[in-house]
C-alpha cells in the first residue's frame, strides 16, 4: 500500500538525530570561520548520543527499508546547521573499495578511511578525461598526475585514485588504484578554501612517480578492453556506488534547504506571517505565497529520494531516479535557502542566524557528484535511448 | 511505512484505465475537442467498466471497493494521459459521487448514491466557480439561507462541468456568516428545480468535451437535509482537498503525455543536421519533463495517501497543487516548443494540450479524486 508515514519507533529515531544535530548546532560557527581546523573524530557531546548503528540496530525488518531511513536521517541532520559530534570511519573511497574491491582488497583495507580522488584541474565532469597515469613496472604501478576536490582528503588513511593505464583506450583504460597516506611521491598539496561545508576538509593532491605495489589495482583486472565505450569493471564498479551516494548527496541539499525552510517559518510565524491553508492565492500574501511553494518544493524533492532508496531497497534498476533525486536535490539546495533569505530580509544576511550558512553550505550539492547539468544529461540519455557518445 | 507500492487491485485498475485511455480516449480525443462533446457510446462504454460505483458500499449497490483517493487520483491520471476532457467528462459523476460517499449523512447516501449503481449512465457534477475575477472557494458569494422549510439558494455559479448533461449536482454556497471557508457548504441542488437555469458557457480555452455551463440558482427552495452531511453541514475542507487532488492527478496524466510524445519526436526531427534531441537546450528540457512528470506525481500520492489516512488534508493537497500547478503547465508550453511550429497547429495535439493543461492548472473543480 502507497504509505508515507514513519512508525513511531522511526518517529523516535529521527527525534533522536535532531536532537543530536541540535547538540552540535553551537559549533557551526566556529568551524565555519576556522576552516583550518579539523573536526576532532568525536566531541565530548557525543557520548551522550547513541551512535547511527545502535539507532538502527533496534529496528524491525518489515518496517520502512532502512536505506530510506538513511535518507531522512541524513534530511534531518542537515536540517540543523551543526557538524557531525562524530566522525564517520568511512569515505566515498571505502563505497568504491566495496563496489569494485576483491574480497582480499576489502578485508585488508576496508577499516580504514579513504578519500576518493578523480578529479583533476584540467577534468571534473569529464571523467574520461582525466590525464593522471599508472604504468606498470615491475610489481609495482607508477602513478603520476594532480589530483584536486578530494573530500576527507586530509584526515583520510588514503586514497582511491583513477589514472588512466591506456589514454588510447578512453574510458576502459581508466582504472583505480589504492594509494596510501605516506608512501613516497604522493603529496599533500593544500587544503581548499570554500564557500562552505568547511569543517569538510577538502584537499589538493600530488602523485611523483609515485610507486604502489601491483595489488593495489582495485579490483585487480589488468585487462585493458578494446572497444572505448566498454568501461573497465572497477570504473562501472564506482559508477554503481552514486546509485545510492546521489540521492544522499541530494538529501544533504534536501536537509539545508529545510533548515532555511523551518527558520525562515518560524521566525515569520512570531511576526505573525504564517500561511492559512484555507486562503486561496489571492488571499494570500507575496511572503506566504513563497513560504507555501518553497515547502511544496522541499515535499517534492524529498519524495524524488525516497523514491530512487526504495527501488534501491527492493533491487531495481534505480539510476535514472537516482539523478532525477539529485537533479532536484540540487536545484533546491540553491533555491531553497536563497528564498528563505528572502522570506527573512536584511537580519538573514548575518551571522547571528544560520540561514546565510544553509545557503553556503547547500550550495554544493549540485555539484559534487555530478553537476545538475550532469545529472539532465544521464536522465536525458536514458529517456531518450541515447549512450553517452551520442549525447555529451 | 513508508512505501510506493501501490495495491494489486489499484494495479489493475489503473493498467485497465492505461489500456481504455490509450485505445479508446486517445484516438477521439481532438474531434471531441473540435465538437466540444463526448461521444455518448464512449461514456457508455467508460460507464461499463464500473467506475463510478466502485467505491460506493455494496449496502447502497455499489462495489463495496474501499473509498481511497489514492485509487481515485490513479484512475484519473490514466485517464489524463488518454484525454483529460473526455477523461473529465467521464469521471465527472465522481463529482458528486465522492463527496457524497464522504461527507454524506446515511440519509443522503441511501438516497442519492444507488442512482450511481445502474448499467444506466448518469452524469453528475458539482459547481464552485463564480463569475468574478480572483476567485477562490472562501470568496464564494452564491448565499443559502435558512428558511422554515428548509434552503433558499441564490447566485451564478459558472464553468460548472457537463451542467447541461448533470442528473445531479453538488453547489458549493456561503450557508452562514462565519468567516471564509467555515461559512461555505456543499448544498445538494438537483438540476431541474424550479429556479435553476442552466445554460452553456460561451466556451473555454479547453477540456471542451466537460461542456461547462452556467448555472443560475434564482432563490432555489431546498429540503432542510439538502446540506451535505449531518446537522449543519459537513466541513467542506475535505471536499475542496479531494477536487485539488482529482485536478492534479489528471493534469499528472496529461503531462506525461506530452513528454512521451516528445521524446520520440525530438529524437527524429533533425535540425542543423542532427535530431534536435541532440541539443542540449532540447535534451535538457525533456529530462526536466520527465523529472517534474515523476515528482509531480509522488506529490499527488502523497496528499492521496493523507487524505485517506484523514491528517494534513488541507495542507499536503494545496501542497500538490500548487507545485502540479506550476509544473504542469511548463511542461505542457514546453512540449509545443519542441514541436516548433507543428506544435502550434492542430493537426498535432500539443496546441490541445496547453489548453487542456490551462484549464487543468486554474479550474478549482473539474474531477473529485
Ligand atoms: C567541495 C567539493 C568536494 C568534492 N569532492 C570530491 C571528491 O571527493 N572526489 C572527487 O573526485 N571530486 C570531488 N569534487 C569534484 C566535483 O565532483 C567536481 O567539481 C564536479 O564534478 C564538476 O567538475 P568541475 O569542477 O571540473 O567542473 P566542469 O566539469 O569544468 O564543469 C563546469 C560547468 O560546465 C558544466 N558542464 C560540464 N560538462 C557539461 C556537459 N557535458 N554538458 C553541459 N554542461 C556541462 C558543468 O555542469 C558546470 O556547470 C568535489 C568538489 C567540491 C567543490
Amino acid at each position: 500500500m502507497v504509505d508515507f508515514t514513519l512508525s513511531d519507533p522511526d518517529r523516535d529515531i529521527l527525534s533522536g538525530v535532531a536532537e543530536e544535530a541540535k547538540a552540535s548546532e553551537k559549533y557551526a560557527r566556529h568551524y565555519d570561520a576556522h576552516e583550518d581546523e579539523i573536526l576532532p573524530k568525536a566531541f565530548v557531546e557525543a557520548a551522550a548520543f547513541p551512535s547511527l548503528l545502535e539507532r538502527m540496530r533496534r529496528r524491525p525488518s518489515d518496517d520502512t527499508p532502512s536505506v530510506i531511513m538513511q535518507m531522512l536521517i541524513r534530511i534531518e541532520r542537515e536540517a540543523h546547521n551543526g557538524v557531525p559530534l562524530r566522525q564517520a570511519p568511512s569515505a566515498l573511497g571505502n563505497a568504491a573499495l566495496g563496489a569494485a574491491g576483491t574480497p582480499a582488497q576489502q578485508k585488508r583495507w576496508g577499516h580504514l578511511m579513504l578519500a576518493m580522488s578523480i578529479t583533476e584541474p584540467g577534468a571534473g565532469s569529464d571523467t574520461k578525461a582525466i590525464q593522471t597515469t599508472a604504468v606498470l613496472d615491475g610489481d609495482e604501478w607508477v602513478l603520476n598526475g594532480d589530483k584536486i576536490f578530494v573530500t576527507n582528503g586530509v584526515r583520510c588513511h588514503g586514497t582511491i585514485v583513477w589514472a588512466t593505464v591506456s589514454k588510447a583506450a578512453g574510458r576502459g583504460g581508466i582504472k583505480s588504484f589504492l594509494v596510501l597516506k605516506g608512501t613516497p611521491g604522493f603529496e599533500l598539496v593544500r587544503k581548499e578554501k570554500k564557500l562552505g561545508i568547511r569543517s569538510s576538509d577538502t584537499a589538493a593532491y600530488a602523485f611523483r612517480d609515485c610507486r604502489i605495489p601491483r595489488d593495489h589495482l582495485i579490483g585487480g583486472d589488468e585487462r585493458v578492453p578494446q572497444s572505448a565505450d566498454e568501461g573497465s569493471a572497477s570504473y562501472k564498479g564506482v559508477l554503481k556506488t552514486f546509485n545510492i551516494t546521489r540521492p544522499t548527496v541530494a538529501a544533504g541539499g534536501i536537509g539545508k534547504a529545510l533548515g532555511a525552510f523551518r527558520y525562515a517559518r518560524d521566525r515569520l510565524a512570531k511576526e505573525g506571517i504564517a500561511v492559512d491553508w484555507d486562503k486561496g492565492p489571492h488571499d494570500r500574501t507575496s511572503t506566504e505565497q513563497t513560504l507555501l511553494e518553497l515547502e511544496a518544493d522541499i515535499e517534492a524533492a524529498t519524495l524524488t529520494v525516497l523514491r530512487a532508496a526504495w527501488l534501491a531497497a527492493r533491487g531495481e534498476p534505480n539510476n535514472l531516479e537516482a539523478s532525477v533525486a539529485k537533479a532536484k536535490g540540487g536545484e533546491l539546495c540553491r533555491s531553497g535557502p536563497q528564498r528563505a533569505m528572502e522570506l527573512l530580509g536584511a537580519m538573514s544576511l548575518s551571522h547571528d542566524h544560520p540561514v546565510e550558512q544553509f545557503l553556503r553550505d547547500g550550495r554544493i550539492t549540485d555539484i559534487y557528484e555530478g553537476t545538475g547539468q550532469i545529472q539532465r544529461l544521464v536522465i536525458a540519455r536514458a529517456i531518450l535511448g541515447y549512450s553517452s557518445a551520442e549525447l555529451s | 511505512m513508508i512505501s510506493f507500492d501501490v495495491t494489486d487491485e489499484q494495479s489493475q485498475i489503473r493498467d485497465m484505465l492505461l489500456t481504455f485511455a490509450k485505445e479508446e480516449l486517445t484516438p477521439r480525443a481532438r474531434q471531441a475537442d473540435e465538437t466540444c462533446a463526448a461521444p455518448a457510446e464512449l461514456l457508455d462504454e467508460a460507464w461499463s467498466l464500473g467506475l463510478a460505483s466502485l467505491a460506493i458500499p455494496e449496502a447502497y449497490g455499489g462495489g463495496g471497493a474501499p473509498r481511497s483517493t489514492l485509487t481515485g487520483a490513479l484512475m484519473l491520471e490514466a485517464m489524463g494521459s488518454g484525454c483529460a476532457g473526455l477523461g473529465g467528462a467521464a469521471a465527472a459523476s465522481s463529482l458528486f459521487v465522492n463527496p457524497l460517499i464522504d461527507l454524506g449523512s446515511e440519509e443522503q447516501k441511501k438516497r442519492e448514491l444507488p442512482k450511481f449503481c445502474g448499467n444506466a449512465r448518469r452524469a453528475a457534477t458539482l459547481a464552485l466557480h463564480e463569475d468574478s475575477f480572483a476567485f477562490d472557494p472562501s470568496r464564494i458569494v452564491t448565499r443559502a439561507e435558512p428558511r422554515a422549510d428548509g434552503w433558499r439558494i441564490t447566485g451564478v455559479k459558472r464553468l460548472v462541468p457537463l451542467g447541461e448533461e448533470a442528473g445531479d449536482m453538488l453547489v458549493l454556497a456561503r450557508a452562514s456568516d462565519a468567516p471564509g471557508i467555515d461559512g461555505i457548504k456543499a448544498f445538494i441542488v438537483p438540476p431541474r428545480a424550479p429556479g435553476v437555469a442552466i445554460t452553456r458557457e460561451s466556451g473555454t480555452i479547453g477540456l471542451t468535451p466537460m461542456r461547462f455551463a452556467r448555472v443560475e440558482l434564482a432563490g432555489v427552495s431546498l429540503p432542510p437535509d439538502a446540506i451535505l452531511g449531518e446537522g449543519d453541514g459537513a466541513d467542506i475542507r475535505p471536499l475542496l482537498a479531494s477536487l485539488r487532488i482529482g485536478g492534479a492527478a489528471l493534469a499528472v496524466g496529461l503531462v506525461r503525455a506530452v513528454t512521451d510524445f516528445a521524446i520520440p519526436y525530438a529524437r527524429e526531427r533533425v535540425a542543423f543536421g542532427e535530431p534536435i534531441a541532440k541539443k542540449q537546450s532540447i535534451a535538457f528540457m525533456l529530462a526536466d519533463m520527465h523529472i517534474e512528470c515523476d515528482v509531480m506525481r509522488w506529490l499527488v500520492w502523497k496528499a492521496a495517501a493523507a487524505f485517506d489516512r484523514g491528517a494534513d488534508v488541507s495542507k499536503m493537497a494545496v501542497l500538490a497543487q500548487n507545485y502540479v500547478n506550476r509544473r504542469a503547465i511548463r511542461i505542457a508550453d514546453d512540449g509545443l516548443q519542441i514541436f516548433g511550429g507543428h506544435g502550434y497547429i492542430r493537426d498535432l495535439p500539443l496546441e490541445m494540450w496547453l489548453r487542456n493543461a490551462r484549464m487543468l492548472t486554474i479550474h478549482g473543480a473539474l474531477a473529485a479524486a
